[in-house]
């Protein structure tokens, strides 16, 4: 039973879990009913299905971003990326004479979508194929990229009115938000193709060693170029669900600093920024978190002059929970603690 | 050939060269003889918002209808663009420089440059803090005390239709701007200043939304399900207004009636909910500053007199004014 719980305890995701589950308890603190959900207009309203809804393109980013960073990668023009999509998506539906109708929206979505995919084939092309350090080569994305999304935007918010754009991020099925079922259908498929096939290894290999995978005969260069191409898919989707919250496209401010988000829910999931193993259940569970974060702010009524404060404390606290030395020193110190008090009396 | 190549762009280069002392020249007695021909360099701070754009169309409009020569850059939010674009306007000699400071401290060794060459500044919008008033001559822009003045005198004029759930008490939540912006600062002061004289007014809750559409969303989702028995929200901006209705009617509730919604600024989408009732008034911002930045460029470049701190001409709209004169909003 002990050995049980040990087991339980040294799990990776034991203390992500733990994480966000005190950080949701803490909630409770000042709302009561924090984890209360009614139906509202025929579908679930609550704090919960917020932290799940607002966390979807999060998730998103951060699924993609995980196996980037599995490469030994990164990419930092998602945010970029996610703009230029909303603002694609939006500028086309209201520049066309039936904004409002289906047809237009998944005509808009698409383009916004392959364009997305293209500038994921740019920078899989600069990393891959000219071989450009990952962060220098997306770099150039997530500084140009906002200024091409304002060109698209004219510098102006876009507003459409179309209902079917609305739904992808406020609309609900079954009860539940339609963006984080999209999130975890994309998790879904992810996980199924990098575990269920050989995928998931040799993206693993290619991040512990480029080189030696390609003299195993792994096509180190293609699998590099596809996850980045991957994440630009992720981004553009994010982008969409980003622009269909409040229904305009923000060129300036939509998905700003959301590379970074991104990029913490990996590291909170446990996966380590030198590349290697990956685990997708530990973005997820990282995503959760900091929407949880960003929702525990407001309902806590922390000042907006500290909220910064209070994420950084919170999330230097989990990094330390997570790395390795931190976690054998906190055990140590029990058992030798333990010791020298038996050794007194 | 190479050489070749070489003697030739330094011919260019030369010729440029000469050819912008000599329009420098040009515009130097231009401005000394005060006949007509005035060049106003303006730094803009970008182009982040309906308001801005607005306010960067009225600046070009007017000066094309004063004939002032406009020199205009976008800084893109980042002051370093706009120390630039002011170091440029130096060096081009212009008559007058115009801007709109991103931030509102580090400008005062550029403010020095322009100086000692004889350059006045004018300052629109926003404001620097600096403890040399002697670097610009004036300041051209909205009282953002006042508009937060304006906000909160009309929740305590209203008190008893803004009491929405008659229990004696106006629960007010604040979406703040972004924390450390001046007209966050200021409004937030403003706004505290007027509902103090009542003490059923309280702000239960305050958090930044950034002055965006998305950060107002999902502070006032939040606030709905920490807060009981909202009856005001105080948006600094349209926008985050606008992101608050939406989530207030994803609650089932109906803005403007359920709950009511004060703001600033006055763009389009902000007037167009006004007229439609899910915004109950708004104080305007105005961004059409154009026309009174070139009277005072004008007056500067004369050698008169003008006042340190000019404001610009604002109103305020309740739902029925914003119907009236939403044909002709111009932004």
């Amino acid at each position: 039973m002990r050995d049980l719980g040990l087991r339980f305890v040294r799990h990776n995701l034991f203390w992500p879990t733990l994480a966000l589950v005190l950080l949701l308890l803490l909630n409770l603190t000042k709302t009561p009913d924090f984890f209360s959900l009614r139906v509202q207009d025929g579908h679930l309203y609550g704090s919960l299905i917020d932290i799940l809804r607002n966390s979807a393109p999060t998730l998103l980013i951060a699924l993609g971003m995980t196996l980037v960073i599995a490469t030994r990668g990164i990419d930092l023009s998602v945010g970029a990326v996610a703009a230029i999509s909303g603002a694609v998506a939006c500028t086309y539906m209201a520049g066309s004479p039936d904004e409002s109708t289906a047809g237009r929206a998944i005509i808009a979505m698409t383009m916004a979508v392959g364009v997305a995919v293209l500038l994921g084939v740019w920078n899989g092309f600069l990393v891959s194929v000219l071989g450009i350090q990952p962060i220098i080569a997306t770099l150039v994305l997530m500084t140009a990229g906002r200024g091409l999304a304002m060109l698209i935007t004219d510098g102006q918010i876009t507003t459409v009115n179309n209902s079917l754009f609305g739904k992808v991020s406020t609309g609900f099925v079954v009860g539940l938000p339609i963006a984080i079922l999209i999130a975890l259908a994309v998790f879904a498929i992810t996980a199924v193709l990098t575990r269920r096939t050989a995928l998931g290894m040799l993206i693993e290999a290619v991040g512990i060693n480029p080189e030696a995978s390609r003299l195993a005969g792994v096509r180190a260069r293609t699998i590099t170029w596809t996850v980045y191409v991957f994440v630009a898919f992720c981004s553009g989707i994010a982008g969409l669900m980003i622009a269909s919250n409040t229904s305009a496209a923000d060129a300036n401010a939509a998905g700003l600093f959301i590379e970074l988000d991104a990029i913490l829910a990996v590291v909170i999931g446990g996966t380590s920024l030198a590349g290697g193993r990956f685990s997708l259940t530990g973005t997820l569970i990282g995503a959760m978190f900091i929407q949880t974060l960003a929702t525990t702010i407001p309902t806590m009524g922390i000042p907006a002059e500290t909220n910064y404060l209070f994420k950084a404390v919170v999330v230097i606290v989990v990094c330390l929970l997570q790395s390795p030395k931190a976690r054998a020193a906190l055990s140590v110190r029990r058992p030798s603690s333990l010791l020298a008090k038996g050794a007194t009396s | 050939m190479f050489k070749k190549l070489i003697t030739v762009s330094a011919g260019v280069v030369l010729a440029s060269g000469l050819a912008a002392c000599g329009s420098s020249s040009d515009s130097g007695s231009g401005g000394s003889g005060g006949s007509g021909d005035i060049t106003m360099g303006f730094a803009q701070v970008g182009a982040e918002s309906g308001w801005r754009t607005a306010n960067t169309k009225s600046i070009q409009a007017s000066a094309k209808d004063a004939g002032i020569k406009l020199k205009f850059s976008d800084a893109q939010q980042k002051q370093e663009n706009q120390i630039k674009a002011i170091r440029s306007y130096i060096q081009q000699k212009v008559d007058v420089i115009a801007f709109s400071p991103v931030v509102e401290t580090g400008w005062d060794t550029v403010l020095q440059e322009a100086k000692r060459a004889k350059i006045p500044v004018i300052l629109t919008d926003r404001a620097v803090d600096s403890s040399d008033k002697s670097l610009y001559k004036t300041f051209l822009g909205s009282d953002f005390v006042l508009e937060g003045n304006k906000a909160g005198q009309w929740v305590v004029d209203n008190a008893a239709t803004n009491d929405v759930n008659k229990d004696g008490k106006i629960n007010v939540v604040e979406i703040q701007g972004t924390t450390g912006a001046a007209p966050a600062i200021d409004r937030k002061k403003g706004f505290e200043d007027k509902i103090s004289a009542d003490p059923k007014i309280k702000v239960v809750a305050s958090q930044t939304g950034d002055f965006t559409r998305d950060g107002g969303k999902k502070v006032m989702e939040a606030f709905l399900k920490s807060q009981k028995d909202i009856d005001v929200v105080f948006a600094h901006n349209d926008d985050e207004g606008l992101g608050a209705i939406e989530a207030i009617e994803a609650a089932g509730l109906k803005p403007g009636t359920d709950i009511k919604i004060v703001t600033i600024d006055a763009v389009k989408d902000g007037m167009t909910a006004l007229s439609e009732g899910k915004i109950n008034y708004i104080v305007e911002c105005n961004p059409l500053l154009g026309p009174q930045l070139m009277d005072l460029a004008k007056k500067v470049v004369a050698g008169e007199d003008v006042p340190a701190r000019v404001e610009t001409k604002e109103g305020e709209f309740d739902q029925e004014q914003a119907k009236a004169v939403l044909a002709d909003r111009q932004y």
